[in-house]
């Protein structure tokens, strides 16, 4: 008999060992989420995924699928704790979008589109954070990284390098790279590197092919982030 | 006359850009022009806010004296404050002057730079001075909508002013919310 | 250095578990972990430099710049601030001519805060290069000025300077009667450890480090687990300000709680074991080594313990400054050599713990009880106490009161008669559980310590009708945006943004939807976080904020907003530059 779940009412099967967040995608749920890829180890760092279950809160990219469970996940206080979770992540880092090569196609301003987010609500940080453009095909904005890992995750588990990793405590959290200097242009990084792709926001990007799409007609611009995300991952889970 | 809402506008540290969005409503103005009065604004070339202004719109963020005195004279004076725009939002481009500090942007203005001649600060009284950082206008007075975009399309000035004198609350569809 | 390295990595038998043992030698070797230290550092224990970097920057007590030759941390806990923290900084600052948060510019010394060093019965306190000063007063700092300015090392300072008191003022089931050496395992050997477990069982026995979960349970979950090893990992990363009893208990019950790990290890079969000590203790780190090599010598650990033909041995590890891992996945992150981020659950550590074994990790009091319900029943424990809470609670005392120190009190004790025991007049109200606990008012002393009320890992910190709330609950909220780990989005920065709208608040620039902001960032705080250090970030506002709504109040100005930084200080730099000092030159905080 198929194991069953139910996300805000509705019942969907799932799999052993498939985490609430699987099963969803499978399903054709969207549950908010920038941490999360299905391509890696699930980190549940960003909590924007995180729903009730039974009651409770917990991260849908870690937390297991188990039979009979009831999941909220599209309730207002959640996504309202939700906006500002990303306002969060907006007022931490430096996100310019109008100078960003990324606006439209960043998967956190898409994040914030879909959930309505029309200000940053707490007061800014303007931390004071690098660039590293000493790489001649990839460039890394530190003032754009929400340390989702995925580049330090992409890297270890794909790429099968460890170019990137995450230092510090706190609000001081900082991206590094793997390299004597600290400079990316001596790590072992490719252009071709899954890592150097896998970027939500515009923290890391390939030189010399921004503007290719113009601003107004990129992904996000017209298409919500729930269906491009339940497209794109959905096939990957087949 | 009197029955009309009465709107003032202003930009802080803006490009007018949101000025010159707005008035891409083209020829919906005219529409608007029935139920709204310009007050103070750069359309108008009214210097100071009328006490009884319905909203207050204002474009770009917080870079110096001149402009907290602008901004609070638009709060007292204005029922509805709007913070049009990125730069009021968040400072937007003019912010990114908030990683250099202050010291070293007037050495290179007026001092160091390239081609300057009769090196020196300007300290004239009539001046106004700059702040440390360039801030999001809700860091100085309590706002009450938001309207992001760089600048925010016409549609959006449209959708906001409508549905505010409609006596609706003012909601964006997805397709009016970018941060671009 | 290198061959200091070498030498230190090959004793170590090239563990990249033992990074952190690693680095702490390093630093106190060089004052900081030089850049070619932590390349070789990578090499030899085959790991990225990533790693080693990320660990530096983790721990409070690493740094890729030099510290001072001698490195003076004061506690800054609230405990400290009631004795006088403030005042004996500035005389340190004065005496040793260097400021808080720097280095001398002759590199000799280094001054700066630390959090609570759990010598809060004693303070106010410090640490030089690691080691434990308690009872700090202007005599003493000069006496530490003259031996520093005449370069005395550390190890040849005078002993009393480092004399840290026990101060035990109520001994109940657990501290009153010691057990003797292998008592208690000799006696579950004779019932059985299976049966010992039932006696465990029996006892009621809950952790002591606060969560409260039953001990019983958790070893037989461990000991269920199908796995080739497992682990038995004692926390005594005692890090929630206001608590010293771990301290206590391991100075002079050490053989006790080491028996009650061992028994732990037989009882589950697990043949490693750790104590996890904090940094902050380093002062107990050569006497505990002590302790194990005289258990080993009389058959109480190592081969075939007690001829009962089961292995097991124990390992201490120093943390380096981190509250977080007092959690018990962060803490077994830590002894991994990594940094101490708490891991998604589930998996627990009951099944994936220390390098992905089944893992059973408790508090220090708690192994020190188990051992003693060995030897005694599980009745004999169970007797004492409520429905709930069985046997005894140590408490630690603190702030103000006439005997501050160890109170061992029956759970289901009230605090009226706790506050009458310790001498505690004209009290306003106390801190129970440290500051991720509750702010409980002088209205409520009827109230008892018990799970099912008042739980407190030990903390148990009184303040006077002399204190000002608010003082403490910003110390308390500044403490938690430092030690939070970074992981998670709410906590990373929903501690900083606390921590800067209440000190907006407090510095009286707080306007009337300020607080209604501040409550509205705390529920945010705790129900969104990743792990306990989050969930409980929020306590010392929101407990306060429900008991004291109009010292809040108080604070506000009768404005509906303020900005929340001084707009006049922020032109200062134009103004200078501009030579300016005109009225225009200048703005008011609000509208005139």
């Amino acid at each position: 008999m198929t194991k069953t779940l139910t996300i805000d009412g509705v019942t969907i099967p799932f799999e052993d060992g498939q985490t609430i967040i699987q099963a969803a995608t499978a399903a054709g749920i969207y549950i908010p989420h920038l941490c999360h890829n299905p391509e890696f180890t699930p980190h549940g760092s960003c909590k924007l995924c995180t729903v009730k279950v039974n009651g409770r809160n917990c991260s849908a990219c870690t937390f297991p699928a188990m039979d009979g469970q009831e999941v909220i996940n599209n309730a207002k206080d959640l996504n309202a704790d939700r906006q500002k979770i990303t306002q969060m992540l907006f007022v931490e880092g430096n996100h310019f979008c109008p100078s960003c090569e990324k606006t439209g196609n960043c998967q956190l301003q898409a994040v914030a589109y879909h959930l309505n987010m029309l200000d940053d609500h707490f007061p800014l940080f303007y931390p004071h954070r690098e660039l590293d453009a000493s790489h001649e095909e990839i460039l890394i904005d530190h003032n754009r990284c929400i340390f989702c890992t995925l580049c330090v995750r992409a890297s270890h588990e794909q790429d099968g390098k460890d170019v990137f990793a995450i230092s510090g405590r706190g609000i001081n959290k900082h991206l590094i790279v793997n390299s004597e200097t600290g400079l990316l242009k001596d790590t072992d990084i490719s252009a071709s590197d899954k890592a150097a792709h896998i970027c939500p926001t515009g923290a890391i990007l390939i030189k010399h092919t921004a503007y290719q799409v113009p601003i107004g007609k990129r992904i996000y611009d017209h298409q919500q982030i729930d269906q491009v995300t339940l497209n794109s991952e959905s096939e990957h889970d087949k | 006359m009197t029955n009309k809402i009465r709107v003032a506008t202003t930009s802080l540290a803006g490009c007018f850009g949101c000025h010159m969005s707005f008035l891409d409503i083209d020829e919906r103005i005219l529409e608007l022009a029935e139920v709204v009065v310009f007050d103070r604004s750069p359309i108008t070339d009214i210097e100071h806010c009328s006490a009884d202004c319905d909203i207050g719109l204002i474009e770009g963020g917080v870079c110096n004296s001149e402009n907290v005195h602008t901004l609070r004279e638009f709060r007292k004076n204005c029922k509805i404050l709007v913070a049009v725009g990125a730069c009021s939002i968040n400072g937007g481009l003019p912010a990114m002057r908030n990683f250099i500090p202050l010291e070293e942007c007037l050495n290179e203005a007026y001092i160091n730079g390239i081609g300057v001649e009769n090196a020196q600060i300007p300290s004239d009284p009539e001046l106004p001075l700059l702040l440390d950082k360039v801030r999001p206008i809700h860091e100085v007075v309590k706002v009450d909508y938001f309207l992001p975009g760089c600048p925010p399309s016409a549609d959006v000035f449209w959708k906001f002013l409508t549905d505010l004198i409609a006596g609706k609350e003012p909601s964006l569809p997805y397709d009016l919310v970018h941060y671009d | 250095m290198q061959v200091f390295i070498q030498d230190l990595i090959k004793n170590n038998g090239y563990q990249a578990t033992d990074l952190l043992a690693v680095l702490r030698a390093v630093q106190a070797q060089y004052q900081h972990i030089p850049k070619a230290a932590i390349e070789q550092i990578a090499a030899l224990l085959c790991i990225s430099r990533t790693q080693v970097i990320g660990v530096i920057e983790f721990y409070s007590f690493f740094h890729l710049s030099p510290r001072g030759h001698y490195d003076l941390l004061i506690s800054d806990s609230i405990t400290d601030h009631l004795l006088g923290k403030h005042q004996i900084t500035a005389y340190i600052e004065q005496a040793l001519q260097v400021k808080l948060g720097e280095v001398r510019s002759d590199g000799l010394v280094s001054f700066d805060n630390t959090s609570c060093t759990g010598l809060c019965d004693q303070g106010p306190a410090a640490l030089i290069n690691g080691y434990a000063l308690p009872h700090l007063t202007p005599a003493k700092i000069d006496q530490i000025t003259g031996l520093i300015n005449q370069q005395i090392p550390v190890s040849a300072w005078p002993a009393d300077l480092f004399a840290v008191n026990d101060n035990v003022y109520q001994a109940g089931l657990l501290l009153s009667q010691t057990i003797q050496h292998g008592e208690a395992l000799h006696a579950g050997l004779e019932r059985g450890f299976k049966e010992t477990l039932k006696e465990l069982d029996i006892s009621g026995l809950r952790g002591r480090g606060g969560a409260g979960f039953k001990t019983a349970t958790k070893w037989q979950y461990c000991a269920e687990e199908t796995a080739d090893a497992r682990i038995v990992v004692c926390n005594a990363d005692e890090g929630e300000p206001g608590t010293f009893k771990d301290r206590v208990l391991l100075t002079t019950h050490a053989h006790q709680v080491f028996e009650g790990m061992t028994l732990c290890a037989a009882i589950i079969g697990a043949e490693q074991g750790f104590l996890y000590l904090r940094g902050e203790y380093l002062h107990l780190y050569a006497p505990l080594k002590a302790v194990l090599a005289e258990r080993k010598q009389a058959g109480l650990l190592g081969n075939n313990i007690i001829n009962a033909g089961f292995n097991f041995d124990i390992q201490i590890c120093l943390g380096a400054g981190a509250y977080i891992c007092g959690e018990e996945s962060a803490l077994i992150e830590s002894l991994e050599g990594k940094m101490g981020i708490p891991r998604n659950r589930p998996p627990y550590p009951v099944t994936h713990g220390y390098l992905g074994k089944p893992t059973v990790v408790n508090n220090v009091e708690t192994y020190m009880a188990a051992a003693k319900i060995a030897l005694n029943g599980g009745e004999w424990f169970a007797n004492v106490g409520t429905d709930k809470s069985k046997g005894t609670k140590i408490l630690s005392i603190c702030g103000d009161c006439a005997k501050p120190g160890i109170y061992e009190v029956d759970f289901g004790t009230s605090i009226q008669t706790i506050l009458d025991d310790c001498g505690a007049k004209d009290v306003l109200g106390i801190q129970i559980g440290g500051p991720s606990g509750t702010f409980i008012s002088n209205t409520e002393f009827a109230r008892k310590i018990a799970f099912e009320d008042l739980a407190t890992g030990g903390s148990f910190i009184i303040f006077n009708n002399s204190r000002n709330i608010l003082d403490i609950v910003n110390n308390f909220t500044h403490f938690f945006a430092h030690e939070s780990c970074g992981f998670c989005t709410p906590c990373r920065v929903g501690t900083s943004l606390l921590k800067n709208q209440l000190d907006k608040i407090v510095n009286g620039h707080g306007s009337a939807g300020d607080v209604v902001a501040l409550e509205e960032l705390c529920q945010l705080v705790k129900t969104q976080s990743h792990c306990g250090l989050g969930q409980t970030a929020a306590n010392p506002i929101l407990t306060t904020l429900e008991r004291y709504p109009e010292l809040y109040q108080a604070q506000l100005k009768k404005i509906s907003y303020e900005p929340g930084f001084d707009l006049d200080a922020a032109l200062e730099t134009a103004r200078q530059m501009a030579n300016r000092n005109d009225a225009a030159a200048h703005l008011s905080q609000l509208e005139d």
